[in-house]
């Protein structure tokens, strides 16, 4: 890649004012770093990747609502993980806090596995028990 | 406190906290010296990993190797440390910083406050330089970032200690040695040996052959996992490819850049012609990510489409295997 040829498209690092650094030759050859503002190819998937995350947030919510998962899932969702990063946060094996997941073992919850799910959430009990709709 | 430290934006964060604190113990090196020499140029795709829902491949080699393998190579001694306690942790970095030693850390990405939101994601493999502390908090030198940054004491014990995948456990590491004078020539030959049989392995997952693993896996998701799955795996590598840290090109520029700062250390032209191979090599990387965007951009797709970027994926793996197999002959 030439210098010259570095993208400067308009991309998500724009909010935090912010620009990446690239490797490429100058008209001799020689390579050089200079800076680039962003490149459509990957904030299209950065964008789809966050409409994905979003996307599994407002199905898990729903599912929250209709009864057929606790909240508990839906606040993993909000925050990017998934069940092995959240059961690594929580200390609590993968196949408990799927169990945790089910509403009627989730209301049987005690208040100490609660508060470790608030914690690593950074929300109160309250929150956690009940989402907002 | 604060240590009179250079902060220098690099492509990497690894490459970077190795380069800024070379500097600054007196021993300038560039990124792609510290990158070639720690053979960090690789691709693997890796089955029993997946990064936000989507398989795991990787354009370089496991975190921490970089420095580890530069640091042999050039003689220096790194003294390495991670802690179960994050008092202890906090304890070894202040320590540190008293005797105006600035520091690597290994840190998680997720609860790093001074990147942009859509950055924050689980990925637990990035690299700082903490070079000072104030009332309030620490002085940070992030390689990615243009500028220095500073975190609060919670916030840092927060990403010290970020779990999941890579966690850091707190990971703290410091140049302790230095030789009287770093012996490059030997290093970086070390370095493109290593690199060289990686990129060569016969194993399916690694190297070139790792390429066409994936090639192979392209041709197969639309129909295996349905249109929309199979563009999300797509963004995910273009992702991993082109992402803040490589430099463009999935990290072969970076490498092209090291061969042609080796050839004048080496008095070698072959790695000049070699070099430019690289740098067009890494241009087919990028037509390949254009070429895929195209497919991920309209979120659905025909499969000739599929089957003519695992086509392109092909050609680059026979182009980087006949150069692989070439710069092994030149540094003979």
């Amino acid at each position: 890649m030439k210098k010259e040829e570095i993208p400067q498209d308009k991309s998500n690092l724009e909010s935090a004012d912010f620009k990446e650094l690239y490797y490429a030759v100058d008209d001799k050859g020689n390579y050089v770093t200079a800076k680039s503002s962003g490149w459509d190819p990957k904030t299209i998937a950065l964008d789809n990747a966050i409409q994905d995350i979003n996307e599994r947030v407002e199905i898990a919510k729903q599912k929250v609502l209709n009864h057929q998962t606790s909240p508990i899932e839906y606040y993993m969702e909000l925050h990017k993980m998934d069940l092995s990063i959240l059961s690594s946060y929580v200390g609590i094996w993968k196949w408990r806090v799927k169990r945790h997941f089910k509403p009627s073992v989730f209301k049987k919850l005690n208040l100490n596995t609660l508060k470790k799910y608030a914690e690593v959430f950074e929300i109160s009990l309250n929150e956690l028990q009940q989402i907002k709709e | 406190m604060k240590v009179d430290f250079t902060h220098k934006q690099t492509a990497h964060c690894e490459n970077g906290v190795v380069s800024n604190l070379m500097t600054y113990n007196g021993f300038p090196i560039s990124e792609p010296m510290v990158f070639g020499i720690g053979s960090g140029l690789l691709y693997c795709y890796i089955p029993f990993l997946k990064v936000n829902h989507a398989p795991a491949i990787t354009y370089r080699v496991m975190p921490g190797m970089i420095f580890k393998k530069f640091a042999k190579r050039v003689g220096i001694k790194i003294k390495k440390e991670k802690f179960k306690n994050p008092k202890e942790a906090k304890a070894r970095l202040d320590e540190n910083l008293n005797k105006n030693n600035p520091v690597g850390l290994q840190v998680g990405v997720y609860n790093l406050t001074y990147f942009p939101d859509e950055y924050r994601f689980h990925f637990n493999a990035h690299n700082l330089v903490v070079y000072g502390k104030d009332d309030t908090s620490y002085l940070i030198s992030d390689p990615v970032m243009e500028e220095v940054t500073s975190l609060t004491d919670k916030e840092l014990e927060k990403v010290r200690f970020a779990k999941g995948a890579f966690a850091p456990k707190g990971h703290i590491y410091y140049p302790i040695d230095f030789p009287e004078e770093l012996d490059l020539k030997n290093a970086i030959i070390k370095g493109i040996n290593h690199t060289c049989k990686d990129m060569l392995a016969p194993i399916p997952i690694l190297g070139v052959k790792g390429i066409k693993y994936v090639a192979k896996l392209i041709r197969k998701w639309p129909k295996k996992h349905g249109v929309k799955k199979a563009n999300h795996y797509l963004g995910q590598i273009v992702r991993m490819q082109e992402e803040i840290g490589t430099g463009g090109g999935g990290f072969r520029y970076i490498f092209a850049a090291f061969l042609q700062e080796s050839s004048e250390i080496l008095k070698n032209d072959k790695l000049i012609n070699l070099s430019k191979e690289m740098t067009e090599i890494g241009d087919l990387w990028r037509d390949f990510a254009l070429n895929a965007s195209r497919i991920y951009k309209n979120r659905k797709a025909e499969q000739d489409s599929y089957e003519s970027i695992a086509v392109q994926l092909d050609e680059i793996a026979d182009r980087e295997k006949v150069f692989f197999t070439q710069l092994k002959k030149a540094i003979k």
